[in-house]
């Protein structure tokens, strides 16, 4: 997926040389033909996230579309007070790149899982929240995000959710699956898991509607609330924790328009740090995100 | 007097008059950057207030937020926006915050508040505008307190090693933070050495000395940033505040007033505005 977004922004930066990419010392292998293509596009402000932003953001105010580019956490929550205080109150043209969302640096610990981001990044003002799930989603709203301009955040999965190519657009979620008896809600590549256990169902003749909302800022509610409407039992799934994302994005809407449901669950991270060692589908399984956890739980649903 | 120190004075009196009326914090470091911003904003920087935006201006941004009123108050002394506009800082409903904010004035490039923002955003600035060969000079004023955020020596680090000579940082240097001294609490010294040591061009100067402070501006290192230790007194201009943590906090209300502008050259009793 980050290989997708390197390709949209070196097209982009060809187009225009307002274009810079801020490292955060990162993307090893990755990066290169960025580098060599767009030497005067390319700054690397090293192992030091707030500068990172902080100068991404003087580039802006000065003209530049900057992007900021680490992974996890790094250039996010370690550099928040910059996000909320120059880039997202003087409005710039950043879109901050973290890739490695949720569990996608597996083995490597807590401190590499990117569980909280999409919570920090939707609370924001201003701030535009994208979580594509394949590749080719990742290439195409990387440039629609170019377009938009504005504060961005871009979570780049190291899985992706198989899903072929088609349309997509920034606030607008996708039905990727039919179905009538629940539909599930779900951002970024785990959007897999959601597939499989739809499969799973359907020979036991539950039909699972599957809603990608690759948008998590601007929400597309009314498509949101209207699918809730239509199938009544909802679930959201996420590879985050449920407070603040996708599920509490969908709860939201749902309850202020008033839409009435059979039945609410949000699969997530609860509120404790996982401490298991595994890789992200190891990881998924433990802790109720796979795609058997998220059948057992529509099953649930739609049985009481 | 000099048309900058005549300006200083002016300031002085604006920074007193607006966190008195207001009844704002930080009279004191307003009135101890007062010197610096006056050779600045009367003397070193290509502006033009009828083009707040015009391309080719120099960036001057206040890191240290809180002094606020002072970069206001010179604003309006430029013409960015009318003097009068000052009376309403810290009231309801105005657009002149306590920290400095750029949404709706003119020539505030950045907004601030939060210590230890600015000097990246200065770099940033610096390093794109050269891109474009731009000969824009690129002014962050610190407080030395500031200097305990990890952020400003990322910053200063990532500068030095870019060679960015159109980047200059000043130091308000008042040797008093927010709960006493600087050398009790986080000591700076060797502090010019610090900047030396990222690879800065340092200056130590007199920043009540409009004549130093012009030099040390003009004084432009071809192949470094420059960084500019301005010795100061926090509260400079008013005896009573001088080198006194108690006027980073309180506001000058009632005989605190009057006395304090009498010092300044104003006798606000007869003028009608105590």
């Amino acid at each position: 997926m980050r290989e997708a977004f390197v390709r949209a922004l070196s097209e982009l930066a060809a187009d225009d040389e307002r274009i810079v990419l801020v490292n955060g010392d990162l993307g090893f292998g990755v990066l290169n033909g960025f580098i060599d293509q767009f030497p005067s596009q390319y700054v690397n402000a090293g192992v030091a996230e707030q500068n990172m932003t902080a100068l991404a953001c003087g580039m802006a105010l000065t003209g530049a579309r900057a992007y900021t580019y680490s992974i996890g956490n790094f250039p996010t929550l370690r550099c928040l007070e910059q996000l909320r205080n120059d880039v997202c109150y003087h409005h710039c043209n950043v879109t901050v790149v973290a890739v490695g969302g949720g569990f996608s640096y597996g083995q490597l610990g807590v401190s590499h899982f990117a569980t909280e981001d999409l919570a920090v990044m939707r609370s924001l003002p201003g701030m535009t929240v994208v979580a594509p799930s394949d590749p080719w989603q990742a290439y195409e709203l990387t440039r629609q995000l170019h377009a938009r301009g504005g504060p961005a955040y871009l979570r780049i999965d190291k899985g992706s959710a198989g899903v072929p190519a088609g349309e997509v657009e920034i606030g607008k979620a996708r039905q990727v699956s039919d179905g009538a008896d629940a539909v599930i809600f779900s951002t970024g590549a785990i959007l897999s898991e959601a597939l499989k256990a739809a499969r799973a169902l359907a020979g036991g003749g539950i039909s699972l509607r599957v809603i990608d909302v690759h948008t998590l800022k601007p929400l597309d509610t009314d498509a949101i609330c209207a699918a809730a409407a239509d199938c009544g039992h909802v679930l959201t799934l996420e590879e985050h924790v449920v407070v603040g994302g996708i599920g509490s994005a969908v709860a939201e809407a749902c309850a202020e328009a008033g839409v009435a449901l059979k039945s609410f669950r949000r699969i997530g991270l609860g509120d404790s740090f996982p401490d298991v060692v595994g890789d992200q589908a190891y990881l998924r399984a433990s802790y109720g995100l796979d795609a058997a956890s998220v059948a057992a739980s529509v099953r649930q649903a739609v049985a009481n | 007097m000099t048309d900058t120190e005549d300006l200083a004075l002016r300031l002085r009196r604006h920074v007193v008059r607006m966190c008195s009326r207001g009844g704002s914090s930080h009279v004191g470091s307003g009135l101890s950057i007062a010197d610096i911003i006056a050779v600045l904003y009367g003397k070193v920087l290509r502006i033009d207030p009828v083009r707040p935006d015009w391309p080719e201006r120099d960036r001057f941004i206040l890191s240290k937020g809180h002094a606020g009123a002072c970069v206001y108050a010179a604003l309006a002394e430029r013409g960015f926006f009318d003097v009068a506009e000052l009376d309403a800082h810290y009231r309801n409903g105005s657009k002149l915050s306590g920290h400095v904010s750029h949404k709706g004035v003119p020539g505030v490039e950045l907004s601030t508040g939060s210590l230890g923002h600015g000097l990246g955003i200065g770099a940033g600035m610096a390093l794109n505008l050269n891109r474009f060969g731009g000969g824009q000079r690129i002014f962050v004023l610190l407080s030395d307190g500031e200097c305990d955020e990890g952020s400003v020596w990322e910053a200063a680090m990532f500068a030095g090693h870019h060679r960015l000579a159109n980047l200059c940082a000043i130091i308000d240097y008042n040797k008093l933070q927010s709960l006493g001294r600087v050398s009790d609490t986080v000591n700076l010294e060797p502090f010019g050495a610090k900047w030396r040591a990222f690879g800065w061009h340092a200056v130590r100067v007199d920043g009540h000395d409009h004549d130093a402070l012009g030099a040390a501006f003009a004084e432009r290192a071809d192949n470094r940033p420059t960084c500019i230790v301005a010795d100061t007194v926090k509260g400079r201009g008013v005896s009573f505040m001088e080198n006194e943590v108690l006027w980073h906090y309180r506001a000058p209300r009632g005989e605190e007033y009057v006395a304090a502008m009498r010092e300044l050259g104003v006798d606000v009793m007869a003028a009608g505005d105590a």
